[in-house]
């Protein structure tokens, strides 16, 4: 199988590839649109979507449990937005109100690409990542991609040519930017000590889980409990980056109606609105990879390790073949994304939503000085132990 | 902590030749999620600092007190439910009092307290909705939904009292509608029950939480001078510190007898009114407890009342008073005498006055409706300039306004 898809062509394989996020951000995206209903129904007491279902599905044994969970409002929701009518206002500048959503899609698929979503056992028992492009600088690539889909904000608030989205657009510059930075620094001590003195240094994030799947030592640590600080400002810096409430300064409905996508409705919205969540999932996809160990199940018990204890206790081969523990470590990290997203939508649906003002102080007053003295202080211990 | 916003002076800025802004001039409603109905404010900002605010009103004028002159006093009942269309119980009782001063009637004890009870659910409901709309204002859904399951508890009471959910028309002039079912009285008292819980689960999503005391916290500040100059009234100023409440400074229908507390605020920065707002529920279930618990027995309207309340319907088709009575007040109206009244009664957002005058016959002359929300509006423009746009937002949500009420 394997062998088969390297054999083809580059481009197929490009295409491929491409299809293949295409295919599975845009489900994902929408299942967590449904989730983010639903878990906002399970946290304010109240059932959630479950009406819809077609007609011709009616009695099927197994659907009804489908309509409670919302799948059929999902599939309707998605249909809305293909088949209604595509406003298109007068006022707007065409082009670039037109150029806004896709530039929003562009970084969110690109970055799903660099990001590591499992791993398999060579023969050797070496771990192999599952990625659709190894590329060695990883984390670097997801930072310099995401940051272009402020542009996107930026565009749609300036082409509407109205008051709101060109409120939404400022601050959604302002902030983005704001809080880049912090991220960055916030990830910087995570990589110096993964990168010991004399290795070939690397930025990539397979690197990092490969460092966190150690059995003992500092080695097997998540470095969420070793750096809680990075841990700490990179969680509120997604936030941020995602426009999630606290900080969903840039569309903030209250004040700003829709902010930077008022003007916007049908297919066109919904890209927005994909976009988004496709940047939520790949947030949450590096934070589990940096800070929550990637596809280990627990500190200290890395894949390779449970995959063993598994064949041993049980004494089947399966489990040591590559499919079982390409699927397990899938299983695994995908679990840990869906944890993340779920506490992205818990903190949603609890809290208000801070200033605008407000947002910037927190992100240059206290995240950067915070993130920068985080960074000197791993920077001086990192050296004490691995010097 | 009182944040202060300085409004960078872009006039001498410009002179300087330092940079060319504009300040941009900006429409808030009158259809817009955080204007709570139909307000309009035009707001001119520096960047995202408010530098003026003119609240732009009549969007849901109706009309309502010329309507009045041309219909009997209990026909305007189904009016007056939509004027604080969120407390409609309290508007029936203001507007039956005023009215009934008018004609010197006494209803009887248990109407009044009947009139106390409903009154007081009908300000936890509005306050109810308050908060959620407040916390929505500040970006806290929850806290909506949260509330809005409350309310629904108290609006099938009130459907189960009235007969209707929002529009009840409970009262009539010199008494109420009907008596209240069997058992009504208990399931009121079970819903303070599981109420004052329920309310310490919500406002404990609000009350100590760093992002909302932030954005409460030192917005929206009223003076005590500022508020009683622009004549505000209920929580919003209650919220600045001044504690005049009208069912302790001038009681009506029986608020003298009961024990209750008026919270006043501090500050009076939206904060203040919020929890002015949540100390007034508690307060409001404690009254309606003592109102329970010694609900008199006896009639619900006043005897009286008879000129004004159709007789009996079985006695108006065989005797030949009840007959002339019943045509009488079919053709003309119930017959009032001349004179002019003025009553305000403290609802919950504010002194909702009724200002009747009769010259005698079915209608009245003139009728006023001294609107709270209109009078707490009237401050927007001072209270606004220099906030942020979100802070428009806090500030609008704090002071719990319903157009219908302002506009008429």
């Amino acid at each position: 199988m394997a062998d088969f898809f390297f054999g083809l062509p580059v481009v197929v394989q490009a295409v491929v590839k491409g299809l293949a996020v295409i295919l599975f951000i845009f489900p994902v995206a929408a299942a967590c649109s449904m989730a983010e209903r639903k878990v906002s129904a399970w946290i304010q007491r109240r059932p959630g979507p479950n009406r819809s279902i077609p007609p011709f599905l009616v009695g099927i044994p197994g659907t009804r449990f489908l309509q409670r969970l919302g799948l059929w409002q999902l599939m309707a929701d998605g249909g809305k937005f293909v088949f209604k009518e595509e406003p298109l206002p007068d006022h707007v500048h065409r082009v670039y109100y037109t150029l806004a959503p896709v530039i929003a899609m562009v970084p969110a698929f690109t970055t799903v690409t660099v990001v590591p979503f499992g791993a398999y056992l060579d023969p050797h028992g070496g771990v192999v990542p599952l990625v659709l492009a190894n590329v060695d600088i990883g984390i670097l690539a997801v930072f310099a991609v995401a940051s272009l889909g402020i542009y996107s904000l930026i565009l749609a608030g300036w082409a509407s040519n109205s008051k709101y989205p060109f409120l939404g657009g400022v601050r959604a510059s302002a902030q983005l930017i704001s809080y880049e930075l912090s991220m960055t620094l916030s990830v910087l001590p995570v990589f110096l000590w993964v990168n010991e003195p004399g290795s070939s240094g690397s930025l990539s994030l397979a690197r990092v889980v490969a460092f966190q799947s150690g059995t003992s030592g500092w080695g097997g640590a998540w470095f969420l409990f070793t750096m809680p600080v990075s841990a700490l400002i990179f969680a509120v810096a997604l936030f941020a980056e995602t426009n999630r409430q606290p900080f969903d300064m840039p569309e903030s409905e209250a004040d700003l109606v829709g902010g930077f996508h008022t003007e916007y409705g049908a297919f066109k919205w919904s890209l927005f609105f994909v976009a988004e969540y496709a940047n939520m999932i790949v947030g949450s996809a590096v934070f589990s990879l940096l800070f929550l160990g990637g596809w280990n199940l627990l500190p200290w018990l890395p894949l390779a390790t449970l995959m063993e204890g598994l064949h041993h206790v049980t004494g089947w081969a399966f489990w040591l073949h590559p499919l079982a523990v390409g699927l397990v470590s899938i299983a695994i990290f995908v679990a840990k994304v869906l944890a993340t997203i779920f506490v992205f939508m818990w903190v949603r649906w609890t809290v208000p939503r801070f200033r605008y003002d407000q947002v910037m102080r927190i992100g240059w007053q206290k995240l950067l000085p915070l993130s920068i003295a985080n960074l000197i202080a791993y920077a001086v211990g990192i050296y004490f132990l691995q010097g | 902590m009182a944040v202060e916003h300085t409004i960078p002076d872009t006039a001498a800025k410009h002179a300087q030749g330092a940079f060319e802004t504009e300040r941009m001039s900006i429409s808030m409603g009158p259809s817009h999620p955080s204007t709570h109905g139909v307000l309009r404010l035009q707001l001119e900002l520096d960047g995202e600092v408010v530098t003026k605010a003119d609240p732009v009103i009549g969007y849901l004028h109706r009309g309502d007190e010329k309507i009045a002159e041309n219909m009997t006093y209990n026909q305007f009942v189904p009016y007056t439910d939509r004027l604080d269309y969120l407390a409609p119980l309290a508007n029936n009782m203001a507007y039956a009092i005023a009215v009934e001063r008018l004609a010197k009637l006494e209803v009887p004890p248990r109407c009044q307290a009947i009139r106390v009870i409903t009154a007081e659910m009908a300000r936890i409901s509005s306050h109810l909705m308050g908060l959620g709309a407040f916390g929505i204002d500040v970006g806290a859904w929850t806290v909506f939904l949260y509330s809005f399951t409350e309310r629904e508890k108290l609006y099938k009471l009130f459907e189960e009292l009235t007969g209707a959910r929002f529009t009840t028309s409970y009262t009539r002039i010199g008494g109420v509608a009907r008596d209240v079912p069997p058992g009504w009285t208990d399931r009121v008292l079970a819903f303070c029950d599981q109420f004052l819980p329920q309310l310490e689960e919500i406002l404990s999503l609000l009350t100590r939480n760093k992002i909302f005391t932030d954005r409460t916290a030192g917005v929206g500040v009223i003076s005590r001078e500022d508020a009683i100059a622009y004549g505000l009234t209920g929580p919003n100023l209650r919220g600045s510190g001044v504690p005049l409440d009208l069912r302790k400074d001038r009681p009506y229908s029986g608020y003298e007898q009961y024990e209750f507390d008026v919270p006043v605020g501090s500050r009076g920065d939206a904060y203040d009114r919020y929890l002015v707002r949540a100390e007034e529920m508690r307060q409001s279930v404690r009254i309606i407890r003592q109102a329970i618990a010694g609900l008199p027995a006896g009639k619900w309207y006043a005897e009286d009342a008879r000129r004004i309340f159709a007789p009996p319907k079985d006695k108006v088709l065989t005797s030949m008073e009840e007959l002339i009575q019943d045509f009488m007040l079919v053709t003309e109206g119930p017959q009032m005498p001349a004179g002019e009244v003025y009553f305000e009664a403290e609802n919950p957002k504010g002194a909702l006055g009724f200002y009747v005058v009769s010259k005698g016959g079915g209608v009245p002359w003139r009728l006023k409706i001294r609107s709270p929300s209109f009078c707490n509006l009237s401050i927007l423009p001072r209270v606004c300039v220099g906030a942020m746009v979100s802070d428009v937002v806090a500030i609008l949500g704090s002071f719990d306004f319903v157009m219908g009420e302002c506009d008429r």
